[in-house]
């Protein structure tokens, strides 16, 4: 499936997109991707320029902004292989949606098609396309993973990561009951309607706390920023990290999401 | 009337675009006459002797039960001896279509034929055709098997031949138009009577039937 | 009914604390779930036959008129009567009339949402008439005076205590030493009232799953066993359904029906399924002397040709629903109007107007189990994020939302502000958390993680500089 790479020596070139909320809230996700993508023998670039793949623009129903940042994003990341996403639902949103939404745009639709057939969710990149099969990472824990609704149902994201973490060191995999169900981000939904949200990041919290986990994963920063909250506020002891941290053995680096002090 | 008909289907109309409908008639005359089937599910592929056996274990996963009977000479005594086994009076209305059972085998049991009556316990019915695929019951009104028979009494039992059970509705439907008329009511019936309405915990027997009771027949 | 669906927050957020209902919801979390997982991987066809459900859907959509007519010729051919309906008053006042003429005083109903939709209960009831619920959940919220919570269990948010309350309150002649603890004490005093009630009724209103353009059958699909008694014992039947029903053979319903029980309750098949066609024949010896068909438009007409014509594929099967995060969370009654869930976070707009039913297509997250479940594969998060594009096209939505998104997308137009203000925000938040009316959405249930300090950018930028590496 990888043919002709356009640099270094046969190395795929790919442009990490960041998303905003690792950006902002937690740069040791965009660190660890890119360990990851080295050692899978990627050169990785990070065009300066970007800022947000538009989704909360396009749930909104604000298609107009969404369109500008999608002709932005799919400019930035011309002429590199692939663009590699650390998060299931900015990664169906530049490969499920730029394409929908761009459809109409004689120039942007076939661009945004091209795009969306070299962007990739990060942990699906590591071992659908570059098929790494193992990480070399340690981290001693009972480990649970919460399956983010994008990454999930757009992008088939479901065993790749359980796969690689199933070669750490350490981690003991307790499956999440519900894992499937949503944690009750959905972006905007969490603000405009924070009772119910609150329910369901509850019950997350419950069958997070059920399986007796120490440390809970995801791909997605905007569940683990709403999980690591209500963790939080219930002052349970469970640890939050992105999958990628673990992945990359970057635990010691950083305290968890949410971590007090 | 026919101005509201003219305005809902000219509103159709106008949706999808207006325009001569002669072609859209032409398409749907040819998909109604061709009674093409569409995906079959491959449960139902197996030789015919062994739908019964299908239809069997389908129909008591519902909660029908399944008897089987040598012949159609043995249904009055299955069915007394089913009545019995629970303690039910050995009273049966029966549908006409099987009023001409040896009935007067077992003089005990008091027979009587035509549409369900409030109060009546127990219906005696045929089948039109029984579909191994789920289990399902092929019954179809007229004068032989009155509908309500179906539903009113607590305990229906059904004399179903070996002969009419099929693999799939689709059969069922093809061999009720290679035998006549359509009936006005076709009921597809899987398993005794049940909901779930209360706290979704299922309850057999919420109007309809509480039991059904089939009598497979082997030798018809 | 009233509309509640602009009140929505409201609405939910009384769901979330009565307790009964709660209790219920997540007694039932994930029963039907589970079953309709087991049934779908017991049919190793099912995914296909989604596909082909979609198909078949789509084909009869793209042909309605013309299906509709052969319908209609059907009914006609077999000595029923059709009629047809652009509104939800011409399908009220039609069976009026129809009951009127029939010199009816107890009307008998089988469960049908169309009914709910144009109200009939209220209207022949203000007319003097008796209408009487018989499926056992509908017969429930009829006792109770409310509205369906659930497409194909009307009664789901009610507990079996609250049932027995229900009882003893209307069935006067009920002995008050009568137990009705367990749900079949429950079900035998309802079939023992309902029996006298199908006995005395003049005419049985009934929904239908489906109209067949090659017969003029209406189909219904029920486990009970009412709506077989509401429509032989009366002297008319009237079968109420919305135009969208109709499919073209016995054989497309064949393969809609093994997707409808699967996806509804995991049933291999419901219990009763019945396919019947005009009044009773000369020769018969039981059925309804009349037959009629209240075609219903309601506004579906509008949404063919429309981003919004995938939502008529819908077979009304609830699983949408069954999944749903939100529903599960608050209940039906919340969405404030007849449809819940996600079906009807797409069709209730459609059929009351955006600017009534704005927060449902907004309350939900996305999360697209209801398009991953959806018998007819209908997109419905696609649709709801349609209504919320002519929501914002129309101006309306929450103020404050809209300014914030506002800011945020003048901002995120422009890189370098962008950053540098991302840069100044993270060590905000760092320091003192998060400030401002938004916040306050996320901080009244949950803590707002501190971010790591400095931004992504920001650090790769110097990891360059500190390397040699030049800025990508």
């Amino acid at each position: 499936m990888v043919t002709a790479f356009s640099h270094s020596a046969g190395r795929p070139r790919v442009g990490l997109f960041v998303t905003c909320l690792v950006d902002l809230y937690r740069p040791t996700v965009g660190f660890a991707a890119v360990r990851l993508l080295e050692q899978a023998g990627c050169v990785v670039e990070v065009p300066a320029g970007q800022t947000c793949c538009g989704q909360p623009a396009y749930n909104s129903g604000d298609r107009a902004t969404a369109a500008d940042l999608a002709r932005a994003t799919i400019a930035l990341f011309d002429g590199l292989d692939y663009v590699v996403i650390p998060s299931g639902s900015c990664g169906g949103m530049i490969r499920k949606h730029y394409p929908a939404l761009l459809a109409d745009d004689p120039v942007w639709g076939p661009r945004a098609a091209a795009l969306a057939e070299r962007a990739f969710e990060l942990v699906s990149f590591l071992t659908d396309v570059m098929k790494v099969g193992a990480v070399t990472a340690r981290c001693p824990a009972r480990v649970t993973y919460h399956d983010s609704c994008s990454g999930l149902r757009e992008l088939g994201v479901k065993e790749q990561p359980r796969r690689l973490l199933a070669s750490v060191e350490g981690v003991e995999l307790a499956e999440l009951p519900g894992a499937e169900v949503c944690c009750g981000f959905g972006g905007t939904f969490c603000v405009k309607y924070p009772d119910v949200s609150a329910r369901m990041a509850g019950d997350k919290a419950d069958d997070i706390a059920a399986t007796g986990a120490d440390l809970v994963l995801a791909g997605d920063m905007g569940c683990l920023l709403n999980i690591a909250g209500t963790l939080s506020r219930r002052g349970s002891p469970v640890a939050v990290r992105h999958v990628a941290e673990v992945l990359a053995d970057m635990t010691g680096d950083t305290p968890p999401i949410g971590a007090k002090g | 009337m026919s101005d509201a008909r003219s305005q809902v289907l000219g509103a159709i109309r106008a949706a999808l675009g207006g325009g001569d409908r002669a072609e859209a008639r032409r398409t749907a005359a040819e998909r109604i006459a061709a009674h093409a089937r569409n995906i079959i599910p491959a449960r139902t592929n197996r030789p015919a002797g062994e739908l019964a056996n299908l239809f069997a274990s389908m129909a008591t996963e519902v909660a029908a039960t399944v008897e089987r009977v040598v012949d159609l000479d043995g249904v009055p005594d299955a069915v007394a001896a089913y009545l019995a086994s629970l303690n039910l009076p050995a009273e049966a209305r029966v549908a006409p279509d099987v009023a001409g059972l040896p009935w007067d085998r077992r003089p005990t049991l008091t027979i009587t034929a035509g549409p369900a009556r409030d109060g009546d316990a127990v219906s005696v019915t045929g089948a039109f055709a029984a579909v191994a695929e789920t289990g399902t019951l092929m019954l179809t009104s007229g004068p032989g098997h009155p509908t309500t028979l179906n539903f009113l009494p607590d305990t229906h039992i059904v004399v179903l031949p070996r002969s009419r059970i099929v693999a799939t509705y689709e059969d069922g439907w093809d061999r009720l138009r290679a035998e006549g008329a359509v009936p006005r009511t076709v009921n597809f019936v899987t398993g005794p009577s049940r909901t779930g309405d209360i706290e979704q915990t299922i309850q057999l027997g919420a109007h309809g039937p509480r039991r059904l009771h089939i009598l497979l027949v082997e030798g018809a | 009914m009233e509309s509640t669906a602009h009140r929505f927050p409201e609405n939910a957020r009384r769901a979330l604390t009565d307790e009964n209902l709660q209790y219920m919801l997540r007694k039932s979390a994930t029963g039907f779930q589970l079953r309709r997982r087991m049934a779908a991987d017991r049919l190793p066809e099912f995914e296909d036959l989604r596909d082909q459900g979609r198909d078949i859907k789509n084909h009869t959509l793209a042909h309605l008129d013309v299906y509709l007519e052969a319908f209609e010729a059907k009914v006609n051919e077999a000595g029923g009567h059709v009629h047809w309906c652009p509104t939800a008053a011409d399908a009220r006042n039609t069976i009026l009339r129809l009951c009127q003429a029939a010199g009816a005083k107890t009307v008998t109903k089988g469960k049908s949402m169309i009914a709910e939709e144009i109200g009939i209960n209220d209207h022949l009831e203000a007319a003097g008439l008796v209408p009487i619920e018989t499926d056992l959940g509908e017969y429930i919220i009829q006792l109770r005076k409310e509205p369906p919570s659930h497409i194909i269990a009307p009664a789901f948010h009610v507990r079996k205590e609250q049932v027995a309350e229900a009882f003893r309150a209307a069935h006067t002649d009920l002995p008050p030493d009568r137990p009705l603890d367990e749900p079949r004490e429950l079900i035998t005093e309802a079939r023992l009232m309902l029996r006298r009630r199908f006995q005395e009724a003049d005419v049985g209103i009934t929904g239908a799953n489906f109209l067949i353009a090659e017969t003029g059958a209406t189909v219904i699909v029920t486990n009970e066993g009412n709506g077989d008694l509401t429509q032989t014992l009366p002297r008319v039947h009237v079968v109420i359904a919305s135009i969208d029903k109709v499919v073209p053979t016995q054989e497309d319903a064949a393969t809609l029906l093994r997707l409808l029980a699967r996806s509804a309750t995991g049933q291999e098949f419901s219990a009763y399924t019945t396919f019947s066609a005009g009044p009773r024949r000369a020769e018969d010896a039981d059925g309804p002397a009349e037959f009629h068909v209240v075609l219903l438009d309601n506004g579906r007409s509008k949404l063919l040709g429309t981003e919004f014509q995938e939502v008529l594929r819908c077979i009304r099967c609830g699983a949408c629903m069954n999944h749903c995060p939100v529903y599960g969370a608050v209940g039906g009654h919340a969405y404030g109007w007849v449809y819940p869930g996600p079906i009807g976070s797409v069709i209730d707009p459609a059929l009351i107007g955006i600017e009534k039913a704005g927060h449902l297509p907004n309350a939900s997250t996305f999360c697209g189990r209801c398009e991953a479940v959806c018998p007819v594969r209908i997109p419905l998060p696609k649709m709801m994020r349609h209504w919320r594009e002519k929501e914002f096209d129309a101006g309306l939505g929450s103020p404050a939302v809209r300014r914030g998104l506002g800011v945020w997308g003048w901002f995120v137009r422009r890189p370098r502000l962008y950053h540098a203000a991302a840069r100044l925000a993270v060590r905000v938040l760092r320091r003192f958390g998060a400030p401002g009316p938004l916040a306050a959405g996320w901080t009244a249930h949950r803590d707002l993680p501190r971010p790591e300090g400095r931004t992504f950018q920001e650090l790769w930028a110097e990891r360059n500089r500190r390397s040699g590496r030049g800025e990508a």
